[in-house]
């Protein structure tokens, strides 16, 4: 059974003129211990589908549509009580900054001890014994005189890791990790990386990571799901997507992305920009700057289609029609 | 939709104005109150200044309403025969006038402080930084009532406007902090964008810079400020002017009707207190709503 | 001459200290920040040099010294062979501006928002007296907009009105109002999305065929330096450790923090890579550590490595700064 399965979601921000839709019917599933990455440019939802799931989405933001189950029990119609109980316990975050993850009026053993006494009924001396073994699985230095200090006290690379510990520290089972190395970093990144697949392969969470760099996805998640302006254009194993992606979105992304291991006289570019949530086409999202969009493209949305290894939302890859194209 | 006001009214501000009730109630009120007062000659029925109108017999009338008055003097009258609806109205123009000057001055001092301690730093912000502070440990009604008195002592029969001009230097000097501090913060954050370095690198000189890139950017809320300082720097008049150390005699403020007022307030006449002080609080309030809303409507956070 | 840009130990150092009181009654020392500590290299025309890093190496301070925003503490810079900023102090110094010229990273905050596009555009022609305000204004300011890909109706717009890549692309288009030489780019794209990020790269490139610029091209990124420099320098706590033609540095990399940023880099061609990461964080700038800087972190580290800087030695086409490297034990 699926850790957690997102149906059909929607979110809107009511606007004067209209609720603007953020995130239109997105769906997909993650698999206990699977790290699904969820990669796409600025303002295609990738954030807003974290949040939601966390239940942080900021008002007024709401869930409008579809469902949440985590476990097989509902999770987007839960109050704030429960839904407290939930995130730390069931499900654990890691943000971009680890600046203001952090509370910094105290010591990151009295976050991390507080955090697990509120979800585990465990005493403070045997909180204290896993606080410290945490710290130390995340590759601490000195954890037991550590434990006591503030979070300024720390350098950032360091300060990730116990956002990560932090985490970790009620046994989650899914941990939704919203652009964990982007503010580090590159030789931190690496690091951050190989700690956070190491630690949660080892138990067993499953995580949501959540970046726009397609080559922190290559190197750490087994399936990814490709956003585009508030719905998934593709998901898939991530060697598929990435080597034979099957929408000219994720193609064009592909392209466009330099590498560092040959020279290449022009990278190739995608016209145009992702259109404005008030703005969004007709029919399928991305036609407008498809370069292989043809008529069905700009009437009918596409759903989430089978094309060999992985599920796209193109038109390209639908039985064939008296329109169709190869 | 050419027309700038149409514009306005259908932007983002211009829709929080229309959806609160409160703000444009205020306006109205604001907007009346400054009608009157500019337009006094019109609005009030009688011209209080006027000593040949004045008629001791109808000295101490109670307003229209009731059962002495008449329909000559809607709200009644003071001591002197003066009709108060046309006292409240000149005075709430006096009163208007000194505000308003006075939080210009304000304004244009702490704003030119503030922009040069940002963008100079060094021991220029520093020195004006602790000009600040020494300010703000002063409570402003004693400043002001200093200020009145080396006014008075140093021009001791001074025409009218030397009276009014020290009354709203007193004023206006304990205004200006804040405009500084608040400007000086902005101008910091700006100064460090790169919008401002790459006109250094194109070469455009520090004046340049300051007045023409950094300023319109740091206005947004001093604009604020100002609007509830004037509710501010009216009643702070109004103070001194019940104190007997604001406006000459010869052109009473609310304040000073008030403060007229006072001493027959216990003997039943309370109509020559009540109206003027009514004015002072409907100004003051619809000002401070304004501005509260202003502030809000301005807030990107908040939209 | 084929030399535009020669920098010779070029050296910029701030004074954190804390504020003078604290100091007298906490005893507290002056601290000195050496963003730069002694950095040369030269850049040909028409080519472009990249210099990467990682956060603290100082190459947005080598930036601005180029440009006129600092001057430095010690060494220079020559353009076209006079003291540069020896004449930005002059009135000569404005004609130099107008062939030096910044792109910068933020396309939020390098655009004023209050100014609408044409007098962005237009400020630096009418700050030199090229054109005053007028119809030759706005048409010169509607073919830059027109060389960047944006249409000239867009000069009465503001800023807020655009996307992050568009506004990048005014920003292009400012810098070149002056028909500049030299442009000094410091992490233009690191702010942008990929594909919009593809666009600026071509566009830039372009322009540096079609007129002939000299770029400098700061960046974190390596992966975009591949892609757009000739020669690389690589930068860690202020000094070049690296300096070599772009082919060279990235199939045979040298020092050996060059070896670890490459490896370091999370590449979409290993998909599932397993690999052993360096430990280790880049130290404070304010107290770094003696002789070499990078020996905590370097696995060729020995004792003269802490005690001796290395200088920049010419080895076999490459310039390297590393005692290892000089005595072959790579």
């Amino acid at each position: 059974m699926s850790l957690l399965q997102v149906k059909n979601l929607v979110v809107e921000f009511p606007h004067r003129r209209g609720a603007l839709r953020a995130l239109d019917d997105v769906s997909f599933d993650i698999a206990p211990g699977e790290i699904l990455g969820v990669v796409g440019e600025s303002g295609a939802g990738k954030s807003l589908t974290g949040a939601a799931i966390i239940g942080l989405l900021e008002p007024p933001g709401r869930i409008a549509g579809g469902e949440i189950l985590l476990e097989g029990q509902r999770i987007d119609q839960l109050g704030h009580e429960a839904m407290r109980h939930i995130r730390g316990r069931k499900i654990g975050a890691i943000f971009q900054d680890p600046l203001t993850s952090l509370n910094p009026l105290y010591t990151i053993g009295r976050q991390l001890v507080e955090t697990i006494r509120t979800h585990l009924p465990i005493g403070e001396a045997e909180a204290r014994r896993r606080a410290i073994s945490l710290l130390q699985d995340t590759g601490i230095p000195g954890a037991e005189q550590r434990i006591e200090h503030y979070p300024h006290q720390f350098s950032g690379g360091m300060r990730q890791r116990v956002v990560i510990a932090l985490a970790l520290a009620a046994e989650p089972k899914l941990i939704v990790a919203d652009e964990p190395t982007t503010a580090l970093d590159v030789s931190i990144q690496a690091q951050i990386i190989e700690l956070l697949k190491n630690i949660c392969r080892q138990r067993g969470a499953a995580v949501m990571l959540i970046t726009h760099d397609m080559g922190v996805i290559a190197e750490t998640c087994d399936r990814v799901a490709v956003m585009y302006a508030g719905r998934v254009a593709e998901i898939g194993p991530v060697r598929e997507v990435i080597h034979q992606p099957a929408h000219p979105y994720t193609a064009g992304l592909m392209a466009a992305i330099p590498d560092m291991s040959m020279d290449r006289e022009r990278l190739n570019q995608i016209d145009g920009a992702m259109p404005r949530l008030n703005a969004i086409p007709r029919g399928c999202a991305y036609n407008p700057r498809c370069p292989r969009a043809f008529e069905r493209c700009g009437i009918e949305r596409p759903d989430l289609i089978d094309a060999g290894a992985t599920r796209t939302a193109c038109w390209l890859h639908a039985a064939p029609t008296l329109e169709g194209a190869s | 939709m050419n027309n700038p006001i149409a514009r306005w009214l259908d932007s983002d501000v211009g829709h929080s104005f229309r959806s609160s009730p409160v703000a444009m109630l205020a306006a109205a009120i604001a907007f009346a109150c400054i009608f009157c007062a500019v337009f006094a000659g019109w609005v009030s029925p009688h011209d209080p200044f006027d000593l040949s109108t004045l008629e001791l017999s109808d000295a101490r009338l109670p307003p229209a309403w009731s059962a002495e008055g008449s329909t000559k003097y809607l709200l009644g009258t003071d001591d002197q025969g003066r009709d108060i609806l046309s006292a409240v109205v000149y005075g709430a123009r006096i009163s208007l006038i000194v505000g308003l000057v006075s939080v210009l001055l304000s304004v244009f001092v702490g704003v030119l402080f503030g922009l040069l301690a940002g963008f100079w730093g060094g021991w220029l912000d520093a020195f004006l930084m602790r000009v600040c502070d020494v300010m703000l440990s002063f409570p402003p009604i004693l400043v002001a009532l200093l200020m009145a008195g080396i006014g008075r002592a140093l021009f001791p029969n001074a025409p009218t406007p030397v009276a009014f001009g020290v009354l709203i230097f007193a004023i206006s000097l304990t205004g200006w902090v804040q405009y500084a501090r608040t400007v000086r913060g902005s101008t910091l954050v700006e100064r460090s964008k790169e919008y401002v370095q790459a006109a250094r690198v194109t070469g455009v000189s520090p004046w340049r810079i300051m007045v023409r890139h950094v300023l319109p950017n740091v206005m947004g809320p001093v604009l604020v400020l100002a609007t509830i300082q004037v509710g501010t720097a009216i009643i702070t008049e109004a103070t001194l002017s019940f104190l007997g150390v604001g406006v000459p005699p010869t052109s009473p403020s609310l304040g000073s009707l008030i403060q007229i007022g006072n001493q027959y307030l216990f003997s039943g006449e309370w109509w020559i207190t009540v109206f003027p002080g009514t004015m002072l609080v409907l100004i003051a309030l619809s000002v401070n709503l304004l501005g509260d809303w202003l502030r809000d409507a301005l807030n990107p956070r908040l939209r | 001459m084929n030399e535009l840009v020669q920098a010779h130990d070029l050296a910029k150092s701030f004074d954190v200290s804390p504020p003078w009181l604290n100091r007298v009654l906490e005893r507290r020392p002056r601290l000195l920040l050496r963003a730069v500590d002694g950095v040369s290299f030269s850049i040909e025309r028409g080519s472009t040099l990249a210099l990467v890093g990682e956060s603290g190496c100082g190459k947005s301070t080598v930036a601005r010294l180029l440009v006129g925003l600092y001057t430095p503490t010690r060494g220079g810079m020559r353009f076209d062979g006079q003291d540069a900023h020896a004449a930005f102090k002059t009135a000569e110094g404005r004609q130099l501006r107008r062939r030096i010229q910044m792109i910068f990273q933020d396309p939020y905050a390098s655009l004023n928002p209050r100014w609408i596009v044409e007098d962005i555009i237009g400020e630096p022609l009418r700050e030199h007296g090229i054109l005053k305000q007028g119809s030759e204004l706005e048409q010169r300011v509607g073919e830059l907009l027109k060389s960047v890909g944006l249409n000239p109706l867009d000069m009465a717009k503001y800023p807020h009105q655009f996307s992050g890549g568009q506004r990048q692309r005014i920003s292009i288009a400012r810098a070149l109002a002056t028909q500049p030489e030299f442009l000094v780019c410091d992490e233009p794209t690191s702010a942008l999305d990929v594909s919009v990020q593809a666009q600026v790269l071509n566009i830039m490139k372009d322009l540096q065929r079609e007129q002939g610029l000299t770029y400098l091209f700061i960046s974190h990124n390596l992966a975009v330096v591949r892609h757009v420099a000739d020669q690389v320098g690589v930068m860690y706590l202020g000094r070049l450790v690296e300096l070599a033609d772009k082919k060279a540095l990235f199939e045979d990399p040298r020092h050996p923090y060059t070896r670890m940023l490459i490896d370091a880099i999370p590449q979409m061609k290993h998909v599932g890579r397993r690999r052993t990461p360096v430990q280790g964080e880049v130290p404070n700038p304010i107290d770094p550590p003696s002789g070499c800087t990078f020996h905590p972190r370097c696995p060729l580290a020995n004792a003269r490595c802490k005690a001796e800087r290395p200088a920049l030695l010419s080895l076999r086409g490459v310039q390297v700064a590393c005692h290892a490297v000089e005595e072959g034990r790579d």
